[in-house]
Formats: structure tokens, sequence, C-alpha cells
């Protein structure tokens, strides 16, 4: 069986005191649904002498204009958050983890890549990698930065919806855009603080949004492209997930849209413009060739679906579900 | 090493029991409560054989901590029948094929468990999904759509939970 | 048919639904270790040293043991004795174990585990079969037959070159079809202990007890009577726990040392290394057809990887030839095999063994030849079945075959004749079919004794308990048992206790593999049911005052006319009469007609058959493909239980679709510059894909009863044989949806886009091998067909044959 390494449990009632313990420990992370922590621990990419849970913090589980951290990805789903939002959080992993997963823990998922996400005595095997206890990227053996794929699937939904996040250390609090939570690379990829615990998401209105997910199956895969879509006032945003180390907006695609109408010919250039973005590498599920090929396929579907056509026999298709 | 006791309730029966903090609920069910009804098959979240239900939800007990299931109602498949009485999900996955090997059982009652307590008849499709975390490599699902299908209904008949 | 052919509930059915099914990770015993195995991080390397002091030193450990320890060697077939528990020197896949260590827990065991340091001397790493035909040295074994070639076979039955000539169309197409594992959701498990009398008792989620139990006995060099292994049902086996595993050798020697029960339970990566999955295999077919579709010859070459060590893999070898005649008339066949040795963890069976891989081949040609001959798939199909009672060219007998009404049976309820070819682009209809063994004719180690005994015990309480080697597997061996038994007896299935896999207590079965466990032990227990029933019926008569035969036994009770007893006053009369009870039945199939070398693989008392049609949808943009339904009928002989029944095909349907769309099991080579790493790619349950609830799509399910006198009531097997066309279905489907071939298994949708690219560029719509290494095939051993004289001996190459077998 897989067991965890030892470490000390710590449960704080609130984020300030959470916050205080975070930042008198050097070596403390925190732990919410623990869905991804707690596999990486097992197999040994990350041993932290201290979790901090904030599974006690009721302040983190707000539900309404603002979504706390803390929410279950299930509670999520149900809640009255935006179509892109309740898509994306209803296709990660399955109905047990999103029990137990949080919207914070999904923003702050580790880099995924699969030199990375095996057991010690696999990466062993290889003499490790760059990310973990190693010297080379096994994906692109050139490489001075970890290639491994951003993988969650609310973070480009929110920042096709322009969401911003609210940091809370003990020095103090700020709030910063989605984008900025972001670094491109693989090992650091957050730009959060280690001191500083994400406590709520604020989501500006929209008209209409979604999400697009392409994985192998109906459950439990993370994804190899994630395209989400939101309109609003200030015009149409597309964001990309699962290609790069960070997902991202695609700012090239958004700009080309604003003002124009979403004729096909218009979806066709804006699609083209977003795949032309997606740069997957071999380090996930399913051919690398082809995950580049369909990007723009997706982009379609999304911005489709954000028109307003119907969909659903396609999304039923791809997601083997209606969500 | 040791800590000291800590409080669980599983089954509706309370147990002190005394745990390592890196214990997950699998393991302090399966090795200190005894309770090897809920098993697994990769400990990473990855199939679902060790589904439980935490404060009625499933959830997988080799990611939740232990220690985070103290004062939370915990329910493993040994709790699953009255008595003598089977539940009508056992029943229903006894009689209509749904346990072969009956290793993915336990954590598939207890998600089904969860689902017909929130829903008392759902859809071919709702089944579908709801179980969509608990891999099976025997029965190909359709006898365990039809046994949770059946138990549904007899639930419903006979008025009862 | 009192209890036969109902739907029940089996047996052991309430175990399994209240969590009471103890498998082998849920036994604890007293004072009980644990045991972790240290595994190679190298894929070929020599060991120079291992420093075990620090382990041994480590706050818990109470063994460490190395390659020194374990002297002799081991494997399934006697010709491959090729695996140590623990390598002593020579390692040949990341995963192979070299050392173990036991401690109070099992976090303890991993830690001093790493606290091992392991001294290795790499050599090349051999990473596919092209490799191993380029480098005859480094030798992955010293035995193998050639180079790293572990077995090279060549049959041929008739002249086919001959054959071909004659044809009016020969078909030549190549295929490969990617190795993949079992993936039980039980991980391993063993723990042994020394019981009171200081013997060893080994609980293993094993399908093959009797086997580990010589195992045991020979590399522990013990008594076999001071052995007892007990199967524990297992949470899925499908071939992977058919195997003898290092980590039932090592942690028995551990229990005998230590004095104390050991437990060992693999985790999901090491149960990828345990493997013993489908082999990769690349196939060429030279088939020669008349204008009407009739088959005149068929030359089926295979390139097979085989990982590390022999495993089944000669009897594997075999059966990727051997079963390609029983499905349709071949009149004349030739099959010339080769099995490589590489530097991964080693292929044996699973569901199908061998004969998955030949099948995709030879189907999906088949739908090939049928639309080059403007024939509809199933009427060429119908032409060219199998006759009944009927010898194939390389000497199988076939019995029964209820294959037309399968075939008749999915081409009706699908509306194939309405549908296929017509369904508009992006939707397609496929057909194949597919036969399998009822039981391996021979036993795995040569010998002339029963391959399945039952024992009964009855006594005046009117309980019955039955006594049987064959194994719990999740397939419902012991419902086959209890509802044979029961049917003679004329009681209720659960009036008998089923014990059984213990061969300490119960008489010799050789194990759940080969589909063998409904024919074998069913026509035991029979044996052993008439026996008490005729004791029964004896003194019930006297009693009665009628005629033995005249007896009715039905229903709890033993009748004659209006005058009956319950079964246990029926009972009492035989135990007064003869004393006490007991009967036994054994079981050991007919001698098979085929005399030359090699006859002994593809042999079985009957044969199950299977059509399937596979609905697929193909999106044009992205190669994305969905599966909306599956039609299967099986000839099952006879239905035992139909609940069982029917989850046995859907299962298999699932296991085959699985394959056929996603399941592989890949290796990664590093770039060889830098690293000699050669490592699975993907050895857990997330990234190794199989089909969620939500992929499965709907299945309809017909069983065709078609009884066979060699078996049971006529019931053939249904476990593994109703995988097998849905492969090539599925390929077929995909073209008639798209019209692209894609001549290789698993059909990914990158694998479909790729070909309509071609397609659209105007070039061959196919994605499959392009190419065939020459591989040095031995000269046939020839063997005219039943038809062209002969009397089942080779008339050629015999020799030769012998003197490889005696050489290995």
């Amino acid at each position: 069986m897989m067991r965890l390494p030892w470490f000390q449990y710590r449960a704080p009632q609130s984020v300030a005191e959470a916050a205080r313990i975070l930042a008198g420990e050097g070596d403390a992370m925190l732990i919410a649904g623990g869905t991804d922590l707690l596999p990486n621990m097992k197999r040994r990419q990350m041993a932290p002498k201290m979790l901090v849970s904030l599974s006690s913090i009721d302040a983190l589980k707000r539900n309404g204009s603002v979504y706390g951290a803390g929410l279950t990805l299930t509670q999520v789903v149900n809640s009255n958050a935006p179509k892109a939002l309740r898509q994306a959080a209803h296709q990660v992993a399955t109905v047990h983890l999103r029990n137990m997963g949080t919207l914070g823990g999904n923003l702050c998922l580790d880099t995924r890549c699969n030199y990375y996400n095996q057991n010690y005595e696999w990466r062993k095997a290889i003499d490790f990698c760059l990310k973990k206890d190693g010297d080379v990227c096994w994906v692109a053996t050139a490489s001075k930065r970890c290639v491994a794929a951003s993988s969650t699937d609310c973070a480009p939904a929110l920042l096709a919806l322009g969401a911003r996040v609210h940091l809370v250390s003990s020095s103090g609090e700020r709030e910063i855009g989605l984008e900025e939570l972001y670094n491109n690379d693989g090992m650091d990829y957050l730009k959060r603080r280690p001191d500083e615990i994400l406590t709520e998401v604020l989501i500006p209105p929209s008209l209409a949004s979604t999400y697009w997910k392409l994985r192998r199956r109906g459950a439990f895969d993370f994804p190899v492209l994630g395209v989400a879509a939101a309109a609003s006032p200030q015009g149409v945003r597309i964001a990309l997930g699962a290609v790069a180390s960070r997902p991202f907006l695609v700012h090239k695609a958004n700009d080309f849209l604003e003002g124009k109408e979403l004729t096909d010919e218009v979806i066709d250039e804006a699609a083209k413009l977003v795949a032309s973005r997606a740069k997957p590498m071999d380090n996930a599920d399913l051919d690398l060739y082809w995950r580049k090929d369909v990007a723009v396929e997706l982009a379609r579907y999304a911005l489709r679906e954000l028109r307003g056509d119907d969909m659903r026999e396609t999304r039923l298709r791809i997601a083997r579900q209606l969500v | 090493m040791r800590q000291g006791e800590r409080r669980l309730t599983v089954n509706g029966e309370p147990a002190a029991v005394s745990f390592a903090p890196y214990k997950t609920l699998l393991e302090v069910l399966r090795e200190d409560l005894n309770l090897t009804g809920t098993k697994h098959g990769c400990e990473l979240g990855e199939c679902g054989a060790c589904a439980v239900l935490v404060d009625g939800e499933p959830k997988l007990a080799c990611l939740v901590l232990a220690l985070d299931c103290q004062g939370r109602r915990v329910d493993t498949v040994e709790g699953l029948a009255d008595g003598p009485k089977l539940h009508p999900l056992q029943a229903a996955f006894a009689d209509l094929g749904a346990a072969q090997c009956g290793y993915c059982t336990p954590g598939i009652l207890m998600t089904a468990k969860a689902l017909l307590e929130k829903e008392p008849e759902p859809s071919r499709e709702r089944i579908k999904e709801a179980i969509s975390g608990n891999l099976c490599r025997c029965t190909g699902y359709q006898q365990i759509f039809e046994a949770i299908e059946g138990a549904a209904k007899r639930m419903r008949d006979e008025g009862s939970r | 048919m009192k209890v036969l052919g109902k739907p029940r509930r089996r047996v052991d059915g309430r175990a399994k639904v209240t969590g009471q099914t103890r498998f082998a990770d849920d036994i604890a015993l007293p004072r009980m270790l644990h045991m972790k195995l240290l595994r190679s991080p190298q894929p070929h390397a020599l060991i120079e040293s291992i420093d075990i002091a620090k382990a041994k030193a480590h706050p818990g450990v109470h063994l460490v043991l190395t390659g020194q320890d374990f002297p002799v060697t081991f494997g399934i077939l006697p010709v491959s004795q090729d695996e140590y528990p623990l390598a002593p020197q020579h390692v040949r896949y990341v995963g192979d174990p070299v050392a173990a260590v036991v401690a109070r827990d099992e976090q303890t065991a991993a830690e001093a585990c790493d606290l091992m340091e392991v001294k290795y001397r790499p050599l090349q790493t051999i990473s596919d079969p092209v490799e191993a035909l380029q480098n005859p040295e480094p030798r992955i074994h010293a035995y193998s037959e050639l180079g790293n070639i572990h077995r090279l076979q060549a049959f041929e039955f008739g002249d086919v070159d001959e054959a071909l000539e004659r044809a009016d169309h020969v078909f030549e197409d190549l295929f490969f079809y990617e190795g993949n594992t079992h993936l039980p959701i039980e991980q391993h498990a063993s723990v042994a202990a020394v019981d009171g009398e200081g013997k060893l008792t080994l609980w293993s989620s094993t399908q093959v007890p009797h086997y580990v139990h010589r195992s045991l006995a020979r590399v522990l060099q013990l008594p076999a009577s001071h052995i007892r292994v007990i199967a524990t049902p297992n949470g899925g086996g499908f071939g992977g726990k058919c195997d003898v595993c290092n980590h039932e050798m090592v942690v028995g020697k551990a229990a005998i040392l230590l004095g104390r029960p050991v437990k060992i339970c693999l985790n999901r990566e090491e149960v990828f290394y345990m493997h013993r999955g489908r082999h990769p295999v690349l196939m060429k077919f030279r088939t020669g057809v008349t204008k009407d579709g009739k088959l005149t010859g068929m030359h089926l070459q295979t390139l097979i990887d085989g990982g590390g060590y022999g495993s089944y893999g000669t009897a594997s070898t075999f059966y990727t030839g051997a079963l390609q005649t029983v499905t349709y008339e071949v009149p004349r066949y030739k099959f010339e095999a080769a099995r490589v040795f590489t530097n991964k963890p080693p292929c044996g069976p699973k569901r199908g063994h061998g004969t998955p891989q030949p099948r995709f081949g030879q189907e999906v040609q088949l739908d090939k030849i049928a639309e080059k001959l403007a024939i509809d798939p199933a009427e060429l199909r119908l032409n060219m079945v199998a006759k009944p009672n009927s010898l194939t060219a390389n000497w199988l007998k076939i019995g029964s075959i209820g294959l037309e009404q399968c075939i008749r049976t999915v081409v009706e309820r699908s509306a194939w004749k309405s549908r296929f070819r017509k369904l508009g682009p992006g939707r397609g209809l496929g057909l194949a079919c597919g036969s399998y063994l009822c039981g391996a004719g021979l036993p795995i180690y040569f010998n002339k004794m029963p391959q399945s005994g039952v024992q009964l015990l009855v006594d005046r309480s009117g309980q019955v308990t039955a006594f049987c080697g064959a194994t719990e597997i999740g397939q419902g061996s012991d419902d086959v048992l209890a509802a044979i038994i029961a049917e003679v007896l004329g009681i209720d299935p659960f009036d008998i206790r089923c014990v059984t896999g213990d061969t300490g207590i119960t008489p010799v079965d050789l194990g759940s593999y080969s589909s063998r466990v409904t024919v074998m032990m069913g026509n035991a227990a029979i044996d052993a049911s008439n026996k008490i029933k005729n004791l029964i019926a004896q003194a019930t008569a006297e009693q009665l005052e009628v005629a033995p035969d005249k007896l009715v036994f039905a229903n709890g009770r033993v009748a004659f006319d209006g005058r009956s007893v319950t079964f246990a006053e029926a009972v009492s009369f035989a135990e007064e009469k003869f004393g006490t009870l007991g009967a036994l039945g054994s079981y050991k199939p007919p001698r098979a007609p085929g005399r030359y070398k090699g006859a002994g693989v593809g042999p079985s008392p009957a044969y199950s058959y299977t059509a399937c049609v596979v609905e697929a949808e193909v999106d044009p943009a992205t190669g994305w493909i969905t599966v909306p339904k599956i039609w299967i009928a099986h000839d099952i002989g006879r239905t035992i239980n139909p609940v069982l029944a029917r989850g046995q095909v859907e299962g298999s349907v699932y296991m085959g679709l699985s394959e056929a769309l996603m399941e592989e099991q890949v290796f990664r080579r590093l770039p060889p510059k830098l690293s000699r790493a050669l490592v699975h790619k993907i050895p857990s349950l997330l990234e190794y894909k199989s089909l969620t609830s939500l992929d499965m799509p709907e299945v309809d399910t017909v069983l065709i009863e078609d009884p066979d006198p060699n078996c049971p009531f006529g019931a053939k097997e249904v476990g593994q044989g109703p995988l097998l066309p849905v492969m090539p279905a599925v390929a077929n489907a995909i073209y008639d949806a798209v019209g692209v071939r894609i001549d290789e298994l698993p059909i990914t949708p990158d694998k479909v886009l790729r070909a309509l690219e071609l397609k659209a560029a105007g070039k061959t719509p196919r994605v499959g091998p392009t190419s065939f290494p020459a591989v040095p095939y031995p000269e046939p051993v020839i063997v005219p067909p039943p038809w062209e004289g002969g009397d089942g001996n080779a008339v050629k190459g015999h020799e030769r044959t012998k003197l490889k077998v005696s050489a290995a």
C-alpha cells in the first residue's frame, strides 16, 4: 500500500491562525482537500514536515458574490457560479474527488508530467528529473526550464471570466488578477508566496461562458487541453489550459474578437489564433501532435457554444456526459 | 511515537483508536479497526475501490486523513446491512450479477447509496455518472447499472431507506 | 433442468456485498510482519554487489533476503525455469526483484529497502523485437534458441504456397497488436505462516494454487506435503495471477526463517511489473481465397515481444497460431512464430491467451476480403464456418459449433442488412467472430493424471460439502460447482458448501486459466455426484420398494410417483446401508488426434464460439471515436447461471473494447545518449487507461445454447471467448464509418485522424505496420491435414523440433 511519510499536522480554525503557523514554519504546506497533495506525498514528490489543514476554516467556504477557496468542487458545481466554472469543476477527476478537492486546491494544482507523477522507485529508474531531485528535463532535454503542464480545469474557466483572487498572509493581504497568479514554469508555477493562503475567488459578471475539456475518458483524467470562453460587456475572452506550464488568456484571439460578431468566419479565424498558441508537450496522455491538431476544433466548439449554438450532441460525444 | 486516542464514529458506533497522524482513513479502517470490507487498488485516488461515506458523502478513504475524520460520521460497507437484512442495494448487487470478483463492490455500493439517498429515481445517465469514479474490471458495468436501478425501485416501492 | 439455466444469486454473492469476502490482503495474523521487495531500477544489468548492512540495522527490520538466499529457479512451464525469486546476478527489466526486507510494518520495510546499496554493471538495453533480432548479444537468457530469440516455431499443414497459387485472390496484410495488461483492481497479495507443526501455509491471490504449491516445494526445497497453498478469492484475475510470482516464494521463505507470519501486498506500480499480460505481436497474414469467398490456405507469421522472462511464453507463442483454424474452414495452414526476449516485464496469458492478436488480424483481413469480393461480411463468414464434429487442418477436434446461429443472431438484432454500409458518413457497423478453448487439452507439466478432481462429503443432516482445487477469481467457479452438484442431486445450490482452492484439503484442480473450470471441474463434479446419487438411490429404492433408476432427485426430495422422502432422509438410508458417505470424481480431457510434436497446444474438449457487431461513430474533424452499442451472441453450449454467464460476456466485451480503444502496456526509452533507462510509461491506474462507466456502451447479449457432449450438461466456456471478436469488430466498424483501416491496436483518435488525412490526400487510408523484419524461422514441421492423408504425425521436421525441445 502507498503510504504517507511522517508529518506534523495542524488544523487551525481561522485564516489568520493558519497564516501565522505558515509564517512560523519553514517547511509547511497547506492542505485543503488533499486530492493533489496526498498522492504527491505518497509518491514522495514532496515530503513537508508540517501540513496545515484549511478544512476547519469556515470563512473559506463562502458561497455567493465571492467564492471561498475552501468550497469543494461539488459545491462549486451546485453553486450559482458562471457556467464555465461549473462545467470545469464538474469535469475534474471523479465524483469522489470533487467531494473532497476544493476550488483553491484546483487553482493551485501542482503542474503535471509523466516523468514526475510517478513513484519514487520509478523516478529513481530515470535518475529523476528537473522538477524533483534531478538535473534533466526528460521531456525536452535541452530545456533549462521544467515544462510540466498546468492541469487545472477551473483556472482557464476563471481566466476567461476575468476572475481575481484574494491572498492572505500574516503580513497582509492582496487581491490580484488570476492571470498574475501563474508563472510559465513547471517548477515555480505559482506567484503565490509560500506564506500566502488563497482565500477567495472574485468573479465579475459575465453574459455567457463555456468550458471544453479534452481528455481520454469520461472521468478521472486530467485535461490534455482545456478551452474556456466567456463573453462580458468588455468583450470575449478565451483562455487555454493544459498546453503550457500555466493557464493563459489568448490575447491575440481576444484582441481579434474585439467588437466582432461571432460569425462562422470570425469563429474559424479566432479558433486558428487560439490553436496556434496551444503548444502541448509529450508528457501527458494522448498523441502530442493530435492534441495540437484538434485544438482548433475545441476552440470552435467553445466559441459556437458561446454564440448560443446547441452543442449538446458534440459535448456528449467529447465529455461523455452533459455538463 | 503514537499519539493519543482519537474518536471516530464508524457505522454509527463510536470508536476510540490511536493512530499515527500520517495514516489515512483507509489504513485506520483496515488496519486499526479491522474493517477490511473497504478495499484499495491504488491508494492514489485513481480507482474508487476505497470509497466510503464521510458525513454521507462518498469520498476516497485513501486520500482522507483519519485525523480529519474526528467528529465526522464514517460509513463503510460493513454498516450497510440492517442486522441480518441486506440493504436493497446489497441484495440487488448479489442477485443481478453486479458483483463478480466483488473487489470494487464495497466502493460502488457506498457510492450508490449516497446517490439513492439524494435521488431516489436516478436515470441511467445519472447512475453512469455517479459511479464513473469507480473502476470495475469484471462486469462491463451493465449489471451494476441494472442493480442500482433495481434497488432504487425496490426502495421506492418499500418507501424505505 | 431444475437448477441450470435459471437466474440465481451466486452462492458466494452475499459475502461479496457485505464486505465479508476475505481477499489475501484482508488477512491479518497475530505477530504478522510485513515484507517489501527492492526492485531493479536498471533495465538490463549485472549485480556487482549488494550492501544490506544499513537495511539490516534499521530499527524494526527483522530480515533481509537477497538472491544468495535462493539458489533454485522456478517458472510456470517446465521448459522455462528461468526466474529466481530474487535475482542473484542478472536483472532483466526495471522492476526485477533483487532483495526483500521484512519489518514490523510496511513503511519500515520500504525505508529499509531504500537503505540498501546495490551496485550494477549495466548491459545494453534491448527494448523491442527489432533490437532483439539485431542484437544476439548481450543475451538476456543463455537458454534462448538463437541469440535473443526465445522460441522459434514453424508448422505447415498442407502445401500453403500451392494453395495460394491456386487461389483467385491472395491477400497480404500486416497487423500489430500492442501489449496490454490485466489490471485487476486487487493488487497481488500473499500471507505466509508456519503452523503449529512447523509446516508452511501460503494464502495468495493466485489463480493457480496447484502450480504455486509445486514451485514452492521446488524453490524452498521442502516436501510438498509440508506446504499448503490457499488461493484466496481473487479480486480480478484475467490471467494476471496465473503465473507463479517471486513474492510468493520470498514471503514463504521469510515466514519459515522467522517463524512468524509475513505479508506482502504489491503496490499498483509493482502489479504492472508483475504483468504476464498480452504480448505485443506483429503479424503478417497471407491468405488465399476463391472468388466465391472460400479460403484456400493461410500463412501466418508472428513476431512476439516476450519481455524479460519465459513465463507462459512458449505456450503463448503456440497459441498465436494454433487456434486460427477453429473458427472457419482453413484447408491448408502454415504458421511461423518467434518470441523474443526484451528488457521489459515478462508477458504471459491475458484473457484469450495468445489468440486475440491473430484473431484481430484475421477478422480485419476477412473484412477486406469481403469488400474486395463484394460479398457481405456476414455472408462471407457464414459460408466458411467450420463444421461440427470435424478435424481442422492442424488436427484439432471440433465438437459442437453454434457460430452460424451466433452470426445470424447479431446480424438480425443489429439490423445489419439494412444498416451496414448504409449508415452514412461518420457512422458504421463492423462484424467479427471468434472461437476459444474450453480448457487446454494438456496440463502445463506432462502427466497422465486427472486435471480436475472433486470430492463430496454427504451426511445424514443432508448437508453436502464439495471439495475442489478450483479457484474462485470472480468468474463464479464456486457457483458452477454448487449448481452442477445441485442439479444432479436435486437440491438447492445454497445447501452445498464449497471448499475450494486449498492444496491442503482439496483434490487437485489445475487452476483458473484457459477457460477450463466449467468443463473440467464440472465433469469431475458430475462424476462424483453420480456416484453419491447411486448410493443414495440404491438405499432409498430399498425403502420405497422401487428400482433405483426410477427415483427422481428434485426439489430437495427423492421421489417415485407419489411417494417421497427428503434428501436428508434418503442420505440417512444410504449412510445406514453403506457407512460414511463420500465420493470422488475426476476428469481428464479426451486424447487429441494430433500426433506431431507441438500438437499439445490447441486441443480442447470443446470450443466456444462468438459473433459480435459493433456500431461506431467517428468524428471526421478529430478522429474521435464513440461506440454507442455492441451486439454479441455467444455459443455457451448450455447456460449454468444466466446472470453470471451474461456478466462474463459483458465483462469480455468491456475488456475487449477497452483494449481496442485505449489499453496499452507501453514503455519509454530515454534518449540512449543520455540514459539506459527503459521504463513502463504509465504504471498507474490513472494513466493506464481503462473504460469508465461513462465510456461503456450499451451491450445486447444473447446466449446461444448448442450443448457439447464433452461438456457438463453441454456447458462450454464463457469467460474468454466473447472478448475475441470485439477488437476486430471495432476496427471494421470504423472502416464502415469513415473508410480508413487502422491495422493496429489500440485504435486511438490520432491514428484515425492520420488515416483520414491520408485519405484526403489521395493516399492509402491506412495506419498500421508497414514492414515485417527478417526473422530466421526454421524449416517447418510438415504435417498433412486430415483430408490429405496422414495420421496426425509429422512427415518432416519432427526430429528437429524434438531436439530443440530437449535442448531447452
